[in-house]
């Protein structure tokens, strides 16, 4: 997908002013948000599943080589194909030339952040192959033309108005006004689909090393269509989701789901290992499984990084960040939005370039509190800020100008003892008296009254107050 | 009167935002904490924690001011912050900061397990959770309807919810009336608030719309830094809800004095 993380400030800018986005994620908080506090405060051991979660993650990815091995190996066991992608470039061009020497014409595709990386729908396509999203909420925003504006509700930010508007455009539906008629369409234009695909990709929850199961969590059933109509299935994954054995698969997918949705479990999970068998009814001929790095390493190298790789992308985090409440996630400009996308979306693609992203968080520290697996964010995005201010472990990323360092300079001097503070505080008392708050010219100031008032220096500090008191 | 004895020793961390804005909460602070029975002192060379460069990624200009913050309070005495987010700084994120450092992990690690936000020290460490005992003996008759603001790293690094809404409750004169999304952050973020004051200033109007809501007086919170940008934020819309810390709130209640505490 076109990396547009340069633009967060303005896109940010445009979603606050669109009524319908700031309507439509009013919702996020009362109801995903909620529902998640409601499922983990009635599952009496929560706190042990999210440490035994994390502890199994952190396992896993501290021996990521040992265990994408035994998961290859199984895999190739069960009549399976593995394919390694060093990027996102490889893994496209395996799923093209898979699809073209097969013959394949139209895709069925259950929704996959990893091919979202790819932009791999729009690859198919140019290479003549038709590629249909099948999870309701990526068909619409795939009829749209648009980025997922969430990890697990992609079209979270489009009302039942602008999806009956849409369906009229493109797919010559009436104007319909319920939910349900609207579903009953996309069932319609999906069946057919289905049924004349010659490939089914869908994306990984989790794989398992020791029987090479892939794992898929959806409420639609069209994971387990994609799956299992076509005569060809590829999965695409990033290297993080392998987890070792079922039982540690039955715990993440405990965290999961009710991270995700609140639901104790999700209407379907689906396991499949391998093609079908001979005494199979049904089932593809064929199983690839695409696990794709583009750019993980880098988390994985890097030890103050590397328990972003323990995500699950449960999208818990994206509801309880009061930022991406307010700006969407289109705004992040990649794949990943919310907190999770401003550690990952930087280190996947290019951190100068993504340098908004970091600071696009007020370190309220909401996303830690709601991940399942502990994921300390604040941390991260601390540690990422520092890179771009002093370049510390990125040389080559250090995007703070002059200006801020200069700033930074005064204000550490100014703090630097007693009798600079009070010189400084001197003189911002004779800036506070001679300029009207609301005519400041200097832009953090500006900023600051667009939406309060100025706040004034006290004409004796407490020091000076308290002087003489010896207590 | 229940006076703790021997007195419990602490060190004032006054912050430099109380000290250069709202000297009147670092007062309150000391009188409330007097009428506690603390043996307080107040470290004069203090400054700031270096909190500001550490969240805007200049570790290497705040590292001198935790040094210094460090060396401060090197003693054994407690060392009580009217803020959740300066102690938090302390307390959670010295070590991250020097985590390059082992030699002085041993340090920030002494002061750590003495460093306390106000409400948190007269809870955990003075064990007091029932302030009406200490209150003057002709309190304010009036009450006083007050809704409460978690601070972020009062909340999620200090691990405080409990804490000021029990010292509230127990206050004479104070009701409190819990306003929707308490817990969710009131936009300020230190330089967030000026590097994207849109975002800010939306999260900031959800706040001030769910205090407005609960019809209170006054908005009470832990940290002066969150009460500048509510309170600035209040003061913009010409709403009537004030903006009061938690120290001024108790000071006021046990008093039966009203400050003009921010």
């Amino acid at each position: 997908m076109e990396v547009k993380t340069e633009q967060f400030t303005e896109a940010a800018s445009t979603a606050l002013q669109d009524e319908k986005i700031q309507a439509n994620l009013l919702g996020l908080y009362g109801g995903f948000h909620q529902a998640r506090l409601d499922a983990s405060a009635a599952t009496h051991n929560w706190e042990e599943l999210q440490e035994r979660g994390r502890a199994i993650k952190a396992h896993t990815i501290a021996n990521l080589d040992i265990y994408l091995r035994m998961a290859e190996e199984n895999v190739r066991k069960a009549g399976g194909n593995v394919f390694f992608a060093r990027d996102s470039e490889e893994a496209t061009r395996y799923v093209t030339e898979l699809a073209t020497s097969r013959g394949v014409k139209t895709v069925v595709k259950s929704k996959s952040m990893v091919s979202e990386e790819m932009g791999l729908n729009e690859r198919l396509e140019e290479a003549g192959i038709e590629s249909v999203e099948t999870d309701l909420g990526e068909y619409i925003i795939q009829l749209a033309d648009e980025a997922p504006f969430h990890i697990i509700a992609p079209a979270i930010h489009k009302s039942r108005e602008d999806v009956s508007e849409l369906f009229e455009e493109k797919l010559n539906a009436p104007r319909y006004t319920s939910i349900d008629d609207l579903a009953q369409e996309a069932r319609r234009q999906l069946r057919e689909k289905f049924i004349a695909a010659d490939m089914g990709i869908t994306g990984a929850n989790f794989i398992v090393a020791e029987t090479g199961t892939l794992v898929l969590v959806t409420n639609e059933g069209n994971g387990r269509m994609c799956t299992s109509m076509p005569r060809i299935h590829v999965a695409i994954t990033g290297m993080e989701k392998v987890v070792p054995s079922i039982e540690d698969m039955g715990i993440m997918l405990r965290l999961l789901i009710r991270s995700a949705t609140g639901q104790r479990i999700s209407s379907y999970v689906t396991a499949v290992t391998g093609p079908r068998k001979p005494d199979d009814e049904d089932g593809p001929e064929e199983f690839h499984l695409v696990i794709v790095d583009n750019g993980r390493s880098r988390l994985l190298a890097d030890p103050e990084l590397r328990e972003a790789l323990y995500c699950l992308r449960c999208g818990a985090c994206l509801n309880a960040c009061p930022v991406y409440r307010k700006v969407g996630g289109h705004s992040y400009g990649w794949v990943y939005p919310g907190p999770i996308g401003a550690i990952v979306s930087p280190m996947l693609t290019n951190l100068s370039a993504a340098k908004d992203l970091p600071y696009a968080s007020s370190l309220c520290g909401a996303c830690k509190e709601a991940c399942p697996v502990k994921i300390n964010l604040p941390r991260m995005l601390l540690y990422l800020r520092h890179q771009l201010a002093e370049g510390a472990n990125y040389p080559e990323h250090r995007t703070s100008t002059t200006k801020e360092r200069l700033a930074m300079k005064v204000w550490r001097f100014a703090s630097s003892s007693p009798f600079a503070m009070s010189i400084a505080s001197k003189l911002g008392r004779l800036a506070q008296l001679l300029l009207p708050s609301d005519s400041a010219s200097s832009s953090p100031i500006a900023a600051w009254t667009r939406h309060r008032a100025l706040p004034k220096l006290a004409s004796r500090s407490f020091r000076k107050r308290a002087q003489g008191d010896k207590s | 009167m229940v006076v703790a004895s021997p007195p419990v020793r602490a060190s004032l961390f006054v912050t430099c935002i109380i000290d250069q804005i709202y000297p009147e909460v670092g007062e309150s602070t000391v009188n409330v904490l007097k009428r506690l029975g603390v043996d307080l002192d107040f470290p004069r060379a203090q400054t700031c924690c270096g909190q500001p460069a550490f969240n805007a990624g200049f570790w290497s200009d705040a590292k001198p001011l935790a040094r210094r913050t460090i060396d401060i309070f090197q003693n054994d005495r407690y060392v009580v912050v009217p803020s959740g987010s300066c102690a938090s700084m302390v307390r959670v994120f010295y070590s991250e900061l020097f985590h390059d450092e082992p030699p002085m992990q041993n340090r920030i690690a002494s002061l750590a397990s003495r460093t306390f936000e106000l409400s948190e020290f007269i809870v955990d460490v003075l064990g007091i959770t029932d302030l009406s005992h200490f209150a003057d003996s002709n309190p304010t008759e009036s009450t006083r309807k007050v809704t409460y603001h978690e601070g972020c790293h009062l909340r999620r690094e200090l691990g405080a919810l409990t804490q000021p809404r029990a010292l509230l409750n127990s206050l004479p004169g104070i009701e409190l009336v819990e306003m929707e999304q308490s817990e969710v952050c009131c936009g300020f973020g230190g330089t967030f608030s000026v590097k994207y004051p849109e975002i800010s200033g939306a999260m900031l109007n959800d706040k001030i719309n769910f205090a407005s809501e609960t019809g209170a007086d006054a908005l009470t919170a832990c940290d002066s830094s969150c009460l500048m940008h509510i309170g600035g934020g209040i003061e913009k819309r010409g709403m009537p809800i004030r903006p009061l810390h938690l120290a001024s709130v108790i000071d006021d209640q046990l008093s039966g004095k009203p400050s003009n505490g921010s």
